[in-house]
């Protein structure tokens, strides 16, 4: 009998975190252009110490490319890897992944038409930046919406009416996106179809970045204040009751929380295949299913994994760039299958 | 008394005795009625049902199928609101109750525990301290005391670092029965806990349960179809049958071979054994 324990868990995740931090320095360091660990390691001092103008112009570039994508890929990663987590706890589903009920197929409706309208609308340069994330959210939270009420039984979440209700309205979105992509301009598919794929190449701009930033934090935060509840509610909804927990409390705030964080992800860079349906199973293996240290170590795998796979995307067929989505899918869906077979066996 | 058991007791030893007189678990002319939909008429109907039950009692909940056993626990249980009616736990009606206040005096041990994703033995168990602490938190050292009595105390310590879906039926019952105790509470509800269990496994699990209550003062309130077990091990039976409470008293007074007969509609023979318990056998080919 050795239960979680504070110490453990901040001494996982200072472990988690030094991995990470790892990864993102190598991942600074692989590129189009070539640098060396040591000139890299100076320099990010030197912006630490405020010394920004001694800055050589080659890290100077890297820094302000690399480091921001990448720390996109650390969001959207950690994003898309709790709210998996999240949704195979409160559908009591393994193969449950965030966009099993429809988020992305939602943002991806809204940003196509927000790429469709753009044009016709006389938009400030600074609105015209945000547009088709903004059109990407709106789209998420409306399908958010309208699964939550296809979902509900009796004034409640059922998880398998919100699972059926999800699904369908996937599928249904997704035709619209067929729809819309045969009626786009042809110069506008290929960006979509990336966009689809997924990819970090779009930094967000200053705004939304703090939007994404802020909303990650909170979200996160507020699926972590019921990790003890998620643990209970794998064993079943009247159990879960029985031990004292708020279930219908607790399913809705997941659900709004992990939501908002597939939307945000999806709005930012598409919809990344795999990184939120394996990191989750992969994390569960490592650390075991208890949810208050499966959420943190969910995060940092999350971020690791969508690091890695974007510094691949962007090195491997250098100087053309892959979309990072389907290079987690080809990567993920070999190791999906051994898993599962693994636990067939 | 051992950790796992609450304090019941008062300052005052007339106190104490009059609160063992009086009875803890009070279920006053529950119904309930359950309907698919609104506008429809109930399919199913629980008519006003009242007993009452002490500290230390097994009180067992008996019917044929469909005859509203597990619906009339839930109501206790304080998950199913009675259409009329209030269940009191020592004064408070367990409807009314805060998820966590119930979660610290009402246990259920459901028919069958489906996990997920798989968890250790004692993983299982620690989950009835959940009550007791915010939705975020992490055990202290008298919640792992707590669970490690709760499953001495049904015979399971050295289950305790092994996975809940490599034990066996009967080993897997008993570690549920230590989350329950876990919870310490002053009820205990078991919905036909002994399902999927051997003969032996039976018997040994309502001598536990008979062992706990008067150890640990808890009401225990089982469902079950196990006539014999429930005639040599209860307190109190209610007898249910479509939705109707025919009869509320000590076995030997409910089991009337003309009124067992009617219920389970199969022909019976009722003996009083030994120990003044009644025994029941079947007539076989005399099904209707």
């Amino acid at each position: 009998m050795r239960p979680l324990t504070l110490s453990r868990l901040l001494l996982q995740c200072v472990i988690l975190g030094a991995i990470l931090f790892c990864v993102m320095v190598l991942a600074l360091k692989f590129g189009a252009v070539h640098v060396s660990l040591y000139g890299l390691g100076r320099d990010l001092l030197r912006v630490f110490l405020g010394k920004s103008t001694e800055i050589s112009s080659e890290y100077s570039l890297i820094l302000n490319i690399r480091l921001p994508r990448i720390l996109l890929g650390v969001l959207v990663g950690a994003s898309l890897s709790v709210a998996g987590t999240s949704f195979q706890a409160l559908l009591r589903n393994p193969l449950a992944d965030p966009y099993v009920l429809g988020v992305s197929n939602g943002a991806a409706v809204g940003a196509i038409l927000a790429l469709l309208l753009e044009p016709h609308l006389a938009l400030t340069p600074e609105i015209a930046s945000v547009f088709t994330p903004l059109g990407g959210f709106l789209g998420a939270a409306i399908a958010i919406t309208a699964v939550y009420f296809l979902g509900r039984r009796e004034g409640r979440i059922d998880s398998s009416t919100l699972l059926l209700g999800g699904v369908i309205t996937a599928s249904l979105l997704s035709a619209i996106i067929i729809l819309l992509l045969t009626t786009m301009p042809s110069s506008n598919v290929r960006g979509m179809a990336y966009w689809l794929m997924g990819e970090l190449s779009a930094v967000p701009s200053r705004p939304l970045g703090w939007v994404l930033r802020v909303g990650f934090l909170a979200a996160a935060a507020v699926i972590y204040t019921t990790a003890s509840d998620l643990n209970l509610l794998l064993s079943g909804e009247k159990e879960a009751m029985h031990l004292g927990v708020d279930v219908r409390r607790v399913r809705l705030i997941v659900y709004i929380a992990a939501s908002a964080l597939t939307g945000l992800a999806v709005a930012m860079s598409g919809s990344i295949g795999y990184v939120g349906l394996l990191v989750p199973h992969v994390m569960r293996m490592i650390f075991g299913s208890d949810h208050r240290i499966l959420i943190p170590a969910s995060a940092f795998g999350g971020a690791i994994v969508l690091v890695i796979a974007d510094t691949l995307a962007r090195t491997v067929a250098a100087p053309a760039e892959l979309p990072v989505g389907a290079i987690t899918a080809i990567a993920g869906a070999p190791l999906f299958i051994y898993l599962l077979r693994r636990k067939l066996a | 008394m051992t950790a796992t058991a609450r304090s019941t007791s008062s300052r005052n030893p007339m106190d104490a005795a009059r609160a063992a007189a009086e009875p803890r678990l009070s279920v006053e002319q529950v119904s309930y009625a359950y309907s698919p939909n609104p506008q429809q008429a109930p399919i199913f109907t629980l008519e006003a049902t009242s007993f009452h039950a002490k500290a230390g009692e097994v009180t067992a909940i008996l019917g044929p199928n469909a005859s509203g056993k597990s619906t009339l626990l839930q109501i206790i249980s304080g998950a199913l609101h009675p259409l009329s009616g209030r269940v009191l736990l020592n004064g408070f009606v367990t409807h009314d109750l805060e998820p966590r206040a119930r979660g610290q005096r009402i246990a259920m041990v459901q028919q069958e525990s489906q996990l997920l994703f798989p968890s250790k033995a004692w993983e299982f168990v620690m989950q009835g301290r959940h009550p007791y602490g915010r939705s975020l938190r992490f055990e202290t050292d008298d919640d792992v005391l707590i669970a490690k009595n709760a499953l001495a105390q049904v015979g399971a310590e050295h289950l305790s670092d092994r996975w809940m879906d490599q034990i066996s039926g009967g080993e897997k019952q008993r570690v549920i029965l230590a989350r329950a105790l876990a919870q310490q509470p002053l009820l205990l509800l078991l919905d036909e806990p002994t399902l999927h269990l051997d003969i032996g496994a039976q018997v040994d699990l309502l001598e536990t349960l008979r062992r706990l209550a008067v150890e640990n003062r808890y009401t225990v309130v089982i469902v079950t179809h196990e006539l014999n077990l429930v005639g040599e091990y209860a307190d109190q039976v209610a007898l249910l049958q479509k939705g109707k409470c025919l009869r509320v008293g000590a076995p030997a007074s409910v089991y009337q071979r003309d009124l067992l007969e009617q219920v389970f509609q199969t022909q019976l023979t009722v003996e009083l054994g030994s120990t003044g318990r009644p025994r029941v056998s079947i007539l076989p080919g005399s099904g209707s």
